[in-house]
């Protein structure tokens, strides 16, 4: 791409394109609109994906990282099965909650981003998720009090997950895991910082 | 039939104890059965599955894929890749194809899998555990291994999201895959090919951070497992199966229904009709007894 072609751009669409995952596909939004359709949860979004293209061409920065839209994605990958001009919606959105995330931008409340990070948290710490800390850490994240409420009103379906034996309450011992968590965290440690140091300052 | 090895990543929820340790025993009771041999990759990791990217940037995640791959090619070396969770094989299969187009997030990932000492090449084959049965093993040779046909159970086809975008199986539709009607009729049950929420989103693992949201795009997915006539409804993924079964009492207060629709793998179904016992089948890993499974299993 020559520099001339670069200059009339708003800069928030390059810092998309050169910033967040798959990023250099939103310019190639023609706005049909089939993604909002074809969204699982679209009724509660702010802003469908075809919205939050266009507000990205229209540098509307602050609007669309503080947004909770990005953050109602599924992963049903509905829209990129449909999308007619094949753009990889579900990963944009995945890309644009985690740069949103990276900024400090995400909204804080947003359960999602809450859950999305403490499945992250939990996976890491042994290379495998143990589903009953996990569970136990969404029941609890706002406190003691609203845990043992959240812990009471779905005490039934603990009750019969493990009469199913499909959860287990030594899993809170330590449970299943990779041989050296610590050599897996190195390795994702070093994918962080590869990651971090191609991203690019556009404040 | 040819004996069939592969390298099978079974992922965190399929543990013992964890939530879809049933499906696992199902699958290996079915693999049993036709001459299947599935090779654990050694020292497997989560996938990240299709939540963790808030806490994982794009590289950290497709960085855990390749560590599995790599473990893979290393210890099971010319053995294809299988899985039976929608998301470990999505993560997977996405993963290679990422490593494989972009050449620097190949050389990127490979520097960071260095620091454990691995080496990613990407050569092998990603495929989810239906992809086998279809392609390998074939709805003929499954009806013949049929000791006891599932007469008289009607059974709704229910594929989801993630066995079915965005990759698919080879020649199915993403909005109205056939594939799992026929393995219906395969082991001797009525499928319901026209049950329009085949295809629709249980809220994945927005289940436990939207509960209300996912939990109505559940009840329209067991109402229409009702309206269709079905006993249960069978699934190829292990997320699917536990939000559309276990959630049906806090359903059934919030829309005062009386849901008590039974939801088991297409593992399940096998391994009853190739002749195994309820144990073997883990009907007991279910919450809502698939009574009429049972029945046949004790026969």
């Amino acid at each position: 791409m020559s520099t001339n072609s670069q200059k009339y751009r708003n800069s928030f669409l390059k810092e998309v394109e050169a910033n967040v995952e798959e990023g250099e596909w939103v310019k190639m939004c023609m706005q049909c609109g089939v993604c909002a359709g074809s969204c699982p949860l679209g009724k509660h979004w702010d802003h469908p994906p075809q919205e939050i293209f266009m507000m990205i061409r229209a540098g509307k920065r602050e609007e669309v990282l503080t947004s909770d839209s990005m953050w109602m994605c599924t992963s049903c990958y509905n829209c990129i099965a449909r999308c007619p001009r094949g753009l990889p919606i579900t990963h944009i959105m995945h890309g644009l909650a985690t740069y949103a995330k990276r900024l400090g931008l995400a909204p804080k409340n947003q359960p999602t981003q809450g859950f999305s990070q403490l499945f992250w948290d939990n996976l890491m710490k042994k290379g495998r998720v143990n589903e009953l800390k996990m569970g136990l850490s969404m029941y609890f994240k706002d406190g003691f009090a609203q845990g043992v409420k959240n812990a009471m009103a779905n005490q039934k379906l603990g009750q019969n997950m493990m009469k199913a034996k499909r959860m287990n309450a030594m899993e809170i011992m330590g449970g299943h895991g990779v041989k050296s968590p610590g050599d897996l965290a190195k390795i994702i440690k070093k994918a962080q910082e590869i990651e971090d140091g191609k991203i690019q300052d556009f404040s | 039939m040819a004996k069939i090895e592969l390298s099978f990543y079974p992922g965190c929820s399929s543990q013992t104890g964890a939530s879809s340790s049933n499906y696992l025993v199902s699958a290996q009771t079915m693999c049993e059965e036709l001459d299947i041999t599935l090779n654990e990759i050694p020292d497997w990791n989560c996938c990240g599955a299709s939540i963790g990217y808030g806490g994982g940037g794009e590289l950290p995640r497709l960085t855990l894929s390749a560590r599995n791959i790599a473990l893979s090619e290393e210890h099971n070396a010319g053995q294809e890749i299988v899985a039976t969770c929608a998301a470990c094989w999505l993560s997977t299969r996405e993963a290679k194809e990422r490593l494989h187009e972009d050449e620097q997030m190949f050389k990127d990932a490979n520097t960071a899998l260095a620091e454990g000492g691995l080496r990613y090449k990407g050569e092998v084959g990603v495929r989810h555990m239906v992809e086998v049965l279809i392609e390998d093993i074939g709805f003929d040779a499954i009806k013949e291994k049929v000791k006891k046909p599932l007469e008289g159970l009607k059974i709704a086809g229910y594929v989801g999201c993630q066995t079915n975008r965005p990759f698919g199986i080879a020649g199915e539709s993403f909005e109205n895959p056939q594939y799992l009607d026929k393995i219906v009729e395969s082991v001797g049950a009525e499928s319901i090919p026209t049950f329009e929420k085949k295809v629709q989103c249980c809220g994945g693992a927005l289940a436990f951070s939207e509960p209300e949201k996912s939990q109505e795009m559940i009840h329209g997915i067991i109402e229409a497992a009702y309206d269709n006539g079905a006993d249960m409804i069978v699934t190829p993924c292990p997320l699917c199966q536990a939000n559309v079964e276990i959630y049906q009492d806090q359903i059934n207060e919030t829309y005062g229904t009386k849901f008590d629709m039974p939801v088991v793998y297409y593992s399940t179904l096998m391994s009853v009709a190739f002749g195994r016992n309820a144990k073997d089948a883990a009907l007991n890993g279910h919450i809502i007894k698939a009574k009429k499974l049972e029945e046949i299993a004790n026969k």
